[in-house]
């Protein structure tokens, strides 16, 4: 271990310390001084963040190997350690209200954001699976932090479960892979495929069990059960950082172990991610047509988004498109966080203590009674059903044009037909804020305003320069062997 | 050039200048937002009379072009293009000179969220404009997919008892067409590498392949928008539930859109799969026709019935569109207009007509004339224009469109015309009987006979567009001249391709 390989990982090397200091310090600061952790957390993110753009341009591996570094993970990383921070904005006065304000969030949210940064920046296979449970298992706990409410601890241990049982298809994944080749490190595959010494049928079979695997963090269907019950469990906060930062990390490790190892299988691979896509898109666009509950609703379309994110990668095989299919993905991770993360903050504005608060009914007369709040979230939802002017618009302009690019035409038909089912339910909320009387109870939350607003300004702002926004993206490659 | 910016950015500017003053303005101070509303829609008005008057007549290409590459996707770059021709001028026109008469109707019929109103429809004036202007694919289905926004809140915050369900299925049924064509435009610049109107013109043997499906993709879009029969459902609830105001622009302006684009981008771009298609276009323009005024004759709520009376006279433009000769053509762009400037203001006369009784069902009027006298007369002009009485706007436009669809050789036969004529006598017997019942006869409830004539700002809403509907009717030379050229350009380009195939 030399210095070089830390400063590769330097970032997430300093969130760990940072976080097994704040634990420390949970145990000498007195009760009402809690805040200073969120505050202490949130300079740690931005300090991580600062690291993390520091290395933008840098591109290497470091630990025999183990890791590597690209602009690919700086990009995902900002992505995730600026989830945190706007997760960290959203339970500030949260925790407080419900109760549920102890040291440990603060910890167990930087443990789980270093898993993520590792997950993406993971060269090895054993690697992967450490960074996937290290991500994970502080998420169980965050999921049940609202204990003792039930539904919390349902949540808790639904995803706990699941997330186990995801993580064994991983590992067995894992296991085939190095069955098949001998070899667990990216490098090692890549080099037994190329050289012709790896057994095909295992590696493939590998390869569909870390789709499995994968695709329950990411919530693609068929393995989105999970989703709706712990994202309507799990305290809000957490909800809106799984639902973007787990589910960047979980494409973030497909995009880059598919790429890197499986080029080669695309012919047998695209089929299924073609069929789980599909699946997806359409599952998760009519499931939500049925909801009345706000954060289900966010859930089936945090599922739906899943699919639209998959459609791009379907072609990931053909070497033309590969390049344009990841950075129309990080651009719609990019404009799908930033407003979701707004929408989330929206939805703890108005939720209530014991989970009311939470129906749509309870958002009547939002716009008109708050219109500042009300126009945020009108623009969140404009955006996720990607009408122009709005950052939501350009990433499916961008997904869909990787679509037909490829000449998954059929795909792109699904997609688009299926977005203008999700006009409907994303429009029942814009009709219900707007076009129904009502009184709605609305916290006044200052770190919640600026979460909404700023987002929202982005998602608008961004629209008009989208270009600049997609060449960061188009930036952030993968370092291929 | 005003403020060395080109006119055209200034007309789609104003608007949203007038946008953000009214940000600044308390939602209390409702006069000042009217003000401040009408003003901008005015000053948006006297900048496309500014167009007008650089406008070269005679000259069919496109004119004071603005050009900025806006978004660069590896070598294909969408553009802020924008530009006027001969078939987009009068529609322009139209737009900036029907946004003004329809915030000046709102002045008393709008008492509630004046502010978020005309935010609204300030946004939506802007979008229409770029709907009109832009010339990149992308842009103009920025544009396109835009306009939905204010609309669906005009339509579900003040329109009538069903006017979620309204709201939302316009949205849902436009935006249904709309991503279709999407992908449509998706394709085009995938296989050509560019979205400019014009470049895809000249590169159009790269996508004569999938001609057929291109022009479906587009033509579902704007046969929805039109709306053609069968997909016109949603035009019904739209037109009825929408206030005053949103009828006179739904109506007005935004189904022209619809028959626009067939004339800006499927006749053009996709010449072969056009005449392939163009007597099934044109049947479908004429069973909307008929079915159109049928169902009109069958209505009791007068809005309905001039809202299904928008079906059969959009099917006049289509009509006039698809049989693809100079004079359909140029015929088809005026009774835009002249729909544009009779629907608007009949819309506008029910709307007076509600805000006194609160009803628009025709048994609880009658004998309105001997009430209201300047109602009845202007009344009478409107409705005469509207079933296209010879020396009013809209018989130029429909005698045109017959003329050019008679003759039409892409249609093969005068049958079409000669249904389509059956039109023209319906809407005289639905027209008039709505007139009939409203206006005429002896006044048969109490309750209508105190009811006050026309103010001065309602008069001032309906002269302009009077004044109008006896120009065209008159002297229709002038805005002839301005469509023309591009008209006979357009009619040349696609029997250039009918040539070739023979």
């Amino acid at each position: 271990m030399t210095l070089s390989d830390v400063m590769m990982v330097l970032p997430i090397a300093f969130i760990l310390v940072w976080a097994v200091v704040l634990l420390l310090l949970d145990l000498w600061l007195p009760r009402e001084r809690r805040g200073w952790l969120a505050l202490l957390t949130a300079l740690g993110l931005a300090v991580a963040l600062g690291l993390d753009l520091a290395q933008s341009g840098r591109s290497g591996s470091a630990f025999r190997e183990m890791v590597v570094l690209d602009n690919f993970a700086v990009f995902l990383n900002a992505l995730y350690l600026v989830s945190g921070l706007v997760a960290l904005a959203l339970g500030y006065d949260y925790l407080k209200r419900m109760e549920i304000e102890r040291g440990e969030f603060y910890a167990m949210m930087l443990f789980s954001i270093a898993g993520m940064m590792l997950l993406t920046q993971a060269n090895h296979l054993i690697l992967v699976f450490l960074a996937l449970e290290f991500l994970s298992i502080p998420l169980y706990v965050l999921a049940g932090f609202a204990r003792p409410r039930l539904e919390s601890e349902e949540a808790a241990l639904k995803y706990f479960l699941l997330g186990a049982f995801s993580s064994a298809f991983v590992l067995y994944g894992i296991a085939l892979i190095f069955g098949a080749t001998a070899n667990a490190s990216v490098t090692g595959v890549v080099e037994a495929v190329r050289s012709g010494n790896a057994e095909m049928g295992f590696l493939t079979a590998g390869a569909v069990m870390l789709l499995v695997g994968f695709g329950f963090k990411v919530a693609a269907v068929p393995f989105h059960e999970w989703a709706p019950d712990v994202y309507q469990g799990a305290p809000t906060p957490v909800t809106g950082f799984m639902a973007v930062a787990t589910k960047a990390a979980g494409f973030a490790v497909l995009m880059r172990l598919f790429l890197n190892l499986f080029p080669g299988l695309a012919a047998n691979l695209t089929p299924i991610f073609w069929g789980v896509a599909a699946l997806t898109m359409i599952v998760g666009n009519l499931l939500a047509l049925a909801q009345s509950n706000i954060k289900r609703l966010l859930a089936y379309s945090s599922i739906a988004n899943a699919g639209y994110l998959l459609m791009a990668f379907v072609p990931y095989g053909n070497a033309q498109v590969a390049s344009q299919a990841v950075s129309s993905m990080l651009f719609y991770l990019l404009a799908y966080g930033l407003t979701t993360l707004g929408a989330w903050a929206v939805v703890v504005a108005l939720e209530q203590a014991e989970g009311r608060g939470l129906a749509l009914e309870d958002y009547a007369g939002l716009g008109p009674k708050y219109p500042w709040l009300g126009v945020t979230m009108l623009i969140f939802m404009l955006s996720l059903t990607g009408v122009p002017l709005t950052l939501g618009f350009w990433g499916k302009f961008f997904l869909f044009r990787t679509a037909v690019a490829a000449g998954y035409v059929d795909l792109a038909i699904i997609g688009l037909l299926t977005s203008v089912i999700s006009a409907y339910y994303y429009l029942r909320v814009v009709v219900i804020m707007y076009m129904r009387p009502g009184e709605p109870k609305v916290r006044r939350d200052g770190w919640l305003n600026l979460v909404a607003i700023g987002t929202a300004a982005a998602v608008v702002l961004l629209s008009v320069v989208p270009v600049q926004v997609l060449n960061l993206a188009a930036q952030a490659v993968l370092r291929l062997p | 050039m005003i403020l060395g910016m080109n006119g055209l950015v200034w007309l789609i500017a104003l608007p949203l200048v007038g946008f953000v003053v009214l940000l600044f303005i308390p939602s209390e101070a409702k006069k000042a937002l009217r003000w401040v509303a009408l003003l901008a829609s005015l000053a948006t008005f006297g900048v496309a009379l500014g167009v007008l008057a650089q406008f070269q007549v005679g000259n069919p290409g496109l004119q004071m072009v603005v050009r900025q590459p806006w978004v660069r996707i590896g070598d294909v770059a969408i553009e802020f293009y924008l530009g006027v021709d001969g078939l987009s001028l009068l529609m322009v026109l139209l737009t900036a000179f029907l946004t003004p008469i329809a915030i000046l109707s709102t002045w008393s019929a709008v008492e509630e969220r004046v502010k978020g109103f005309m935010l609204f429809f300030l946004l939506l004036e802007s979008g229409m404009l770029g709907v009109f202007l832009a010339l990149d694919l992308v842009l103009f289905y920025v544009f396109w997919e835009f306009t939905l926004v204010p609309m669906i809140f005009l339509i579900g915050v003040w329109g009538g008892e069903r006017r979620v369900y309204a709201a939302v299925k316009f949205f849902l049924f436009t935006m249904f067409g709309s991503v279709l064509m999407l992908l449509g435009i998706l394709y085009l610049g995938l296989q050509t590498r560019t979205f400019a109107w014009d470049a895809l013109l000249q590169q159009r043997a790269v996508f004569a392949a999938a001609q057929l499906w291109l022009f479906l993709a587009f033509g579902l879009a704007f046969a929805i928008k039109v709306p053609m029969f069968p997909l016109h459902t949603w035009l019904p609830d739209a037109h009825v539930e929408a206030p005053t105001a949103g009828s006179v622009i739904l109506a007005g302006i935004l189904l022209k859109m619809g028959a626009y684009g067939f004339l800006r981008f499927n006749l053009p771009l996709f010449p072969q799969a056009t005449l392939q298609l163009a007597p099934w276009m044109a049947g479908l323009a004429v069973v909307g026709i008929l079915y159109g005024a049928a169902v009109a004759y069958a209505q009791q709520d007068v809005k309905k019935l001039v809202a299904y009376s928008s079906v059969s006279h959009l099917g006049f433009v289509v009509l006039g569109t698809f049989a693809l000769t100079a004079q359909g053509l140029a015929g088809a762009v005026l009774q835009m207009v002249n729909h544009g400037l009779s629907t608007g203001a009949l819309f506008l006369i029910v709307g007076m007509l509600y805000e006194r009784r609160h009803t628009r069902q025709m048994s609880a009027f009658g004998g309105i004339w001997k009430v209201m006298p300047v109602l009845g007369a202007l009344s009478l002009v409107v409705t005469l224009s509207s079933l296209g009485l010879p020396g009013l706007n809209g018989f130029v436009g429909e005698f045109t469109i017959l003329l050019g669809a008679f003759r039409s050789t892409a249609l093969g036969s005068p049958w079409f015309a000669g249904v389509a004529t059956v039109g023209v006598i319906l809407a005289a017997v639905y027209l008039l009987t709505m007139f009939e019942k409203v206006f005429l006869g002896p006044v048969r409830h109490e309750e209508n006979r105190t009811l006050p004539d026309l103010n001065a700002r309602e008069v001032l809403t309906l002269v302009p567009i009077l004044v109008l509907i006896f120009w065209i009717g008159l002297y229709p030379q002038p805005f002839l001249n301005l469509i023309n050229p591009s008209a006979e350009q357009l009619a040349a380009l696609v029997q250039s391709v009918a040539m070739a195939a023979h």
